[in-house]
């Protein structure tokens, strides 16, 4: 089935109904009927409906919806928590939903590792026992199980509570602890369900930095779910909407959702989204429009202003960005003949990967759109101030 | 008025309140409900039914009578069979290890005690009596509450079972008990088992049920067996629930003592009823305080056998 090599996960035409008779209310899933008439009408209910989906290899791919959603339903169908009503799910090559359980028990050890949103620790054990749980499942021997798990805990920076029963720690600490079990058995894969919602604010934030920091050098294929669309924005690579009829309605990635919302489902969810400090400006730049040689005569430079109707000019070296000049001072230096190199003014230049919020007080303090360079000083594209006005007023 | 009265009248209510306006016109025209029922016989029932027993079962009482014996007999010689100072020394030990010195001093005092009013010996053939009738029960009744958290027939099947075993006066369990094996400390231990047993197997049901779903999930996540589940997951998760369930247990044991020596049983229960029926208060109320310490030493124990655990 796999067409794509670098496809970890994929998921079709999937419906999730749970109830004592799944078979009566598929159909009406499928008609479109809405979770409260097939409630009514089948007392079953349909948690998932025609989800399709690929994850690729070494990606965060985030499932993202409300409470109610079926989110973390999704989530649990891909290692087979759930039985899925119909459908396929495919890790790698393999059907899951087709598999024995004696199979399925032996993927879930060396596939999947689960992080949960109430971590999910065993009170009787101490940290080294709970981090040490999948590779005991394996029926790993004592001294391997030791060493991998001390592994996982300096990993996730536990070392020295190895010793410590999980009660006494903070949430954050017990999140870790969690992570590290999850980690321990080297999984392909990372099921997340909300790890980090039960977290105090900052601890949460310090949390998805530290995970962003792990998956640098793990580059592990991550499942996430979460309700915080911000929290989404910032750890995944594509995020996967989900309403609260159950339907996939929107993938992609983060920048692409906040511009081109498809339905007003999305639109309403993205509606308190810090958009400025999102949408980056290698997104919104336009290809510079009146960028010169500083070699050029200063009637050229005009000309070109009066064509884009602007005034004022973008000017490069050998490609290299230098400055700007404006046209009062380019009237001058043709008048008097002098070269354009003598009216260069110094000009705030942005990085590719700089956010809008992080150019806004370049924009207020100038009357140029910003230039935005590559690493090697290059103008690549200007930002302008229309735009960011736009993105700026839609965000309210 | 009017309104009030027409918001009282309605199907309902008419529904609730005619067959009493029937009963009233019937007793008046003196009909008598009780004396008008046909005699249904479940006494003659009761009696057929352990008849049968006692003819169609006699060879499996007969191995279960056996089972006990040797237990019991194992049991009176861990008791009887040693030194008192050996039984004391090593309950304080295991008082120390659970507890602390406080509870190892409380089991020294209240055995000298117990020593000191001549109870010694009937307080080691109770104690025998209840460990026996605990390990009975605990041995039946743990798996059972397993079976019964995970098997939806199991629980269906037990529930009315243990409702019976739980709520049925307990002396009424003494007369087949006697019939089938005869008098003596077995059928007391019978006896005692049927009453000690629910709420072993209640307990460690309640238990596995109320393990977190997200912690079933965990262990499923990982790809636990079914018997790694179990093992892992619900029995250490349920264990304090467990113990809750043993504590109840020997407790029950323990109350059943003096109910059993009624049909023979030995040990304390023995003087008790000794005492009351020969109207010897004192003799009554010594042994009832034996009855209590040995009561509150085991009730330590077994409460701290589980929470010393989890805390430190």
């Amino acid at each position: 089935m796999k067409e794509n090599p670098e496809t970890k996960i994929k998921v079709k035409n999937l419906y999730k109904i749970f109830g004592k008779n799944p078979a009566k209310a598929l159909p009406y899933a499928k008609e479109g009927l809405s979770r409260s008439e097939i409630r009514k009408k089948t007392k079953n209910i349909a948690a998932l409906r025609d989800i399709n989906f690929e994850v690729k290899k070494g990606e965060i791919f985030v499932l993202m919806g409300l409470s109610g959603s079926g989110k973390s339903t999704l989530l649990r169908c891909i290692n087979r928590l759930h039985n899925i009503t119909e459908g396929e799910v495919y890790v790698d090559d393999i059907k899951v939903n087709g598999l024995s359980h004696r199979e399925l028990l032996k993927l879930r050890q060396v596939k999947f590792g689960m992080v949960f949103q109430h971590f999910a620790l065993l009170p009787h054990r101490t940290v080294m026992g709970n981090v040490t749980f999948g590779l005991e499942i394996q029926g790993l021997p004592e001294k391997e199980r030791a060493e991998k798990g001390m592994n996982a805990i300096k990993l996730v920076g536990l070392k020295g509570w190895e010793h410590s029963k999980t009660t006494s720690l903070s949430g954050g600490m017990q999140q870790r602890v969690g992570l590290a079990r999850a980690l321990a058995i080297d999984p392909e894969i990372l099921l997340m369900d909300e790890p980090f919602s039960a977290l105090d604010p900052l601890v949460r934030t310090r949390m998805q930095d530290e995970l962003l920091k792990l998956q640098k050098r793990m580059k592990k294929t991550i499942l996430f779910v979460t309700h915080d669309l911000n929290e989404a924005i910032k750890v995944g690579d594509r995020i996967a909407i989900i309403n609260k009829e159950g339907v996939m309605v929107q993938v992609g990635e983060a920048e692409e959702i906040l511009l081109n919302p498809e339905t007003n489902y999305v639109k309403r969810f993205i509606s308190d989204v810090d958009r400025p400090g999102v949408i980056r400006t290698e997104t919104i730049m336009d290809d510079p429009q009146s960028a010169y040689s500083v070699d050029s005569s200063p009637q050229e430079i005009l000309d070109g202003m009066e064509r884009n109707d602007t005034d004022y000019a973008f000017l490069t070296e050998d490609d290299r960005f230098v400055g700007g000049v404006m046209d009062y001072d380019m009237k001058k230096a043709a008048e008097e003949n002098k070269p354009v190199r003598d009216y260069v003014i110094k000009v705030k230049t942005a990085d590719f990967v700089k956010t809008i919020k992080d150019i806004l007080p370049q924009i207020i303090d100038s009357d140029y759109s910003v230039p935005v360079v590559d690493d090697d000083g290059n103008l690549v594209g200007e930002v302008r101030r229309k735009h960011i006005k736009r993105i700026l007023q839609e965000n309210v | 008025m009017y309104d009030a009265l027409k918001r009282y009248v309605n199907r309902r209510n008419l529904i609730a309140i005619s067959p009493i306006l029937l009963a009233i016109a019937l007793s008046m025209l003196g009909f008598s409900l009780v004396d008008s029922l046909p005699y249904l016989p479940v006494e003659d029932f009761g009696d057929y039914l352990v008849e049968w027993m006692d003819t169609n079962l006699a060879s499996l009482f007969n191995f279960i009578n056996w089972l006990i014996e040797e237990l019991l007999y194992y049991m009176k010689g861990l008791f009887i069979g040693q030194p008192a100072v050996v039984v004391i020394s090593v309950f304080m030990g295991v008082g120390y290890l659970l507890s602390g010195w406080r509870l190892s001093g409380f089991i020294l005092i209240s055995y000298l005690f117990i020593a000191m009013m001549g109870y010694w010996e009937d307080t080691m053939i109770t104690m025998a009596l209840v460990v026996t009738a605990s390990i009975t029960s605990l041995v039946a009744g743990i798996p059972l509450g397993v079976l019964k958290a995970k098997l939806r027939a199991a629980d269906v099947a037990l529930n009315p079972l243990l409702d019976f075993m739980q709520t049925m006066p307990m002396f009424v369990y003494l007369i087949p008990s006697v019939f089938f094996f005869g008098i003596g400390d077995i059928p007391g231990i019978i006896s005692t088992f049927i009453f000690a047993t629910p709420p072993a197997v209640r307990l460690t049901e309640l238990g596995i049920k109320q393990i977190p779903q997200e912690i079933a999930e965990a262990g499923r996540a990982f790809g636990a067996s079914r018997l790694q589940f179990l093992l892992k997951i619900e029995l250490p998760l349920s264990m304090p629930s467990i113990m809750m369930g043993v504590n109840q247990t020997i407790m029950l044991s323990l109350s059943m003592v003096v109910v059993g020596s009624m049909i023979g049983a030995a040990g304390l229960g023995e003087v008790v009823l000794r005492g009351i029926t020969r109207l010897q208060v004192g003799e009554g109320i010594a042994a009832g305080l034996g009855i209590v310490l040995i009561a509150m030493i085991l009730d330590k124990i077994t409460k701290n056998i589980w929470v010393e655990d989890i805390t430190t």
